[in-house]
C-alpha cells in the first residue's frame, strides 16, 4: 500500500521532512502499527516517534486514534498535541 | 472561517457579519492575543504552523457543531498563522444570536474545541533567541471536556 505521510511541528523537525510517499509492507493495519514500523526506519524516525504516546495522527485529514484502521488511506499525518488558539 | 497570515480588525469583522441583519440581537467576540510571557519565561516572538486542508475542515466542523448546539444567526473564526510578536492578534471568534446566552456559550465552545482539535502548533522564540515548541495544556482538554455533556437549548 502506497501512502503519503505528513509530519508537523517537532515530528517534522525530527524526521527532517515535511512529507514523503512510502510503500507500506502488508500487515500494517492500524495507526499504532504504522508508528511501530516508522520507529524502525532509521535513527531520525526512532527519535521522532520515541514518545509514541504523545503523537497524534490524522487519516485523510480527520483525527484518528492509535487503533484506527489505515485501510484505504491516502494521506496520514503525524503531529504533537495541537496548541492553537 | 479563515486561516490567514494577515491581521484582522474586530470591528470590521463584526460589521461584515451583521451587515443588513435585523434578526441579530447579540454579538459576542473573543480575541486571542500573544503575550510577552509564557510559563514564567519572556517570549520575543512566535511562529504558528498548521496543517493546510485539515485546519479548514476542522474549523468548519466545529462551527457546524456550534450551529447545531445553539440557535446562532451567524458565526466566524479567523486564525492567523506564520510569524507573530507579543501584542499581535492570534485568533478571533465571533458568534451572533437572537439572545445573548447562545452567543456567549457558543463562543466559549468554539474556543475550547479549536484549542484541542484544530491542527495548529506554536513555536515560541524566547528572549534569549532559543526556539521551543509549546506544550499542550491539560487544562485545555478539561475545558473542552465539559462540553461533552448534553447542551442546554436556550434562546
Amino acid at each position: 500500500m502506497r501512502v503519503k505521510l505528513l509530519y508537523f511541528a517537532w515530528v517534522r523537525e525530527k524526521t527532517g521532512k515535511a512529507e514523503e510517499h512510502v510503500d507500506l509492507p502488508a500487515g500494517i493495519k492500524t495507526v499504532a502499527e504504522l508508528i511501530a514500523w516508522l520507529q524502525q526506519q532509521g535513527p531520525e524516525y526512532a527519535e521522532a516517534f520515541r514518545r509514541s504516546e504523545v503523537i497524534r495522527a490524522a487519516i485523510d485529514r480527520t483525527h484518528a486514534p492509535p487503533g484506527a484502521s489505515i485501510a484505504g488511506a491516502s494521506e496520514i499525518a503525524f503531529f504533537p498535541p495541537v496548541t492553537g488558539g | 472561517m479563515r486561516v490567514q497570515t494577515a491581521d484582522f480588525e474586530v470591528g470590521a469583522e463584526i460589521a461584515a457579519l451583521t451587515a443588513g441583519r435585523s434578526d441579530i440581537g447579540a454579538v459576542v467576540t473573543f480575541t486571542g492575543r500573544m503575550r510577552a510571557d509564557n510559563a514564567g519565561q519572556l517570549v520575543a516572538g512566535m511562529t504558528l504552523e498548521h496543517y493546510p486542508g485539515m485546519t479548514e475542515s476542522e474549523l468548519e466542523r466545529v462551527e457546524a457543531e456550534a450551529q447545531a448546539r445553539w440557535p446562532l444567526q451567524a458565526s466566524l473564526i479567523v486564525h492567523r498563522v506564520g510569524a507573530l510578536k507579543p501584542g499581535d492578534n492570534i485568533v478571533l471568534v465571533v458568534t451572533a444570536s437572537r439572545h445573548r446566552q447562545a452567543a456567549f456559550s457558543a463562543a466559549e465552545f468554539l474556543m475550547d474545541y479549536l484549542k484541542t482539535k484544530a491542527p495548529f502548533w506554536k513555536k515560541e522564540i524566547g528572549a534569549d533567541g532559543r526556539a521551543a515548541w509549546v506544550d499542550a495544556r491539560p487544562s485545555d482538554d478539561e475545558a473542552a471536556g465539559r462540553w461533552r455533556r448534553p447542551p442546554a437549548r436556550e434562546g
